[in-house]
């Protein structure tokens, strides 16, 4: 078995061009759909306390856009946005997605969620063009980041 | 199978909890192994162990000194990945921290409300 009472979010590199991001919860997956997808809902905890999410447009369905806009407390803006590709309530959603301040690095994501027991499990792929479009999706993605780690620090004093 | 890919590359040797905190120990700077066994309260051979997995994916370096063999950090391999990989892992974690709650309160709603 595995430690499944963890609730940290495991991000793995599946290939050069691909984060996949992976999470357990303890709700039945029409509640995550209907959370992940209502905006005053995504308001609550898409910026995962990092500041406040001031707008949230989505129009879900095939051919649809959606946009965040996260304001963090340093008073920076992020803002993201896409096109709904696939739309399956409740199971998956494919659609694209591009970091506003990084326009040329436009990923796919797929969100997929299963359920077994009353809990579902959630993944989120997220496939970029190339891998250097991946990794500055990871280092800039997340730019409104606290400071860095102690290994990170040693990393930069080892160059 | 998923024993050999954890040390393929710098990003998976780290993802084992004994070799971060070896990193974290080589963090301050060089040192003998003696130091890093006395730290990790580990038997010498597993600490050797884990240095040599370390060794292989260039995170960390060692060379003579008189009887002594000093370890130290090379962070480079870590670089382009780790951190972030880390900081994205952390961010997603906090944000589906808050989802909990959020999907707490609609599970709350769902008994509430019944066919309602």
């Amino acid at each position: 078995m595995t430690v499944t009472g963890s609730r940290a979010a495991v991000v793995t590199l599946p290939a050069d061009t691909q984060i996949m991001i992976t999470r357990e919860f303890g709700a039945p997956r029409h509640l995550l759909f209907l959370a992940w997808t209502t905006p005053e809902l995504i308001r609550r905890w898409w910026s995962g306390g990092r500041g406040e999410v001031t707008s949230v447009e989505v129009d879900l369905r095939p051919g649809g856009r959606w946009r965040y806009v996260l304001a963090a407390q340093d008073g920076t803006e992020a803002a993201f946005h896409g096109e709904y590709l696939e739309v399956v309530p409740d199971e998956r959603i494919v659609s694209t997605e591009v970091y506003e301040g990084l326009p040329d690095a436009e990923a796919v994501t797929t969100l997929t969620l299963t359920e077994a027991g009353g809990r579902t499990t959630l993944t989120l792929l997220v496939q970029h063009t190339s891998r250097e479009n991946r990794d500055r999706h990871l280092e800039y993605g997340d730019s409104l980041q606290e400071a860095m780690d102690l290994l990170e620090q040693a990393a930069l004093a080892a160059r | 199978m998923a024993r050999a890919a954890t040390t393929a590359d710098a990003f998976n040797a780290v993802a084992e909890p004994r070799r971060r905190q070896i990193l974290d120990a080589l963090s301050g700077g060089e040192r003998p192994v003696n130091d890093l066994v006395a730290l990790l309260g580990l038997a010498q051979p597993q600490v050797s162990k884990h240095l040599r997995v370390l060794r292989e994916v260039g995170l960390v370096e060692v060379r003579g000194d008189g009887r002594q063999r000093m370890y130290r950090l090379n962070g480079r391999p870590l670089r382009p990945i780790y951190d972030w990989v880390r900081a994205y892992e952390q961010s997603w974690s906090r944000r589906f921290g808050e989802l909990d709650a959020v999907l707490a309160e609609l599970m709350e709603a769902d008994g509430d409300d019944g066919d309602g």
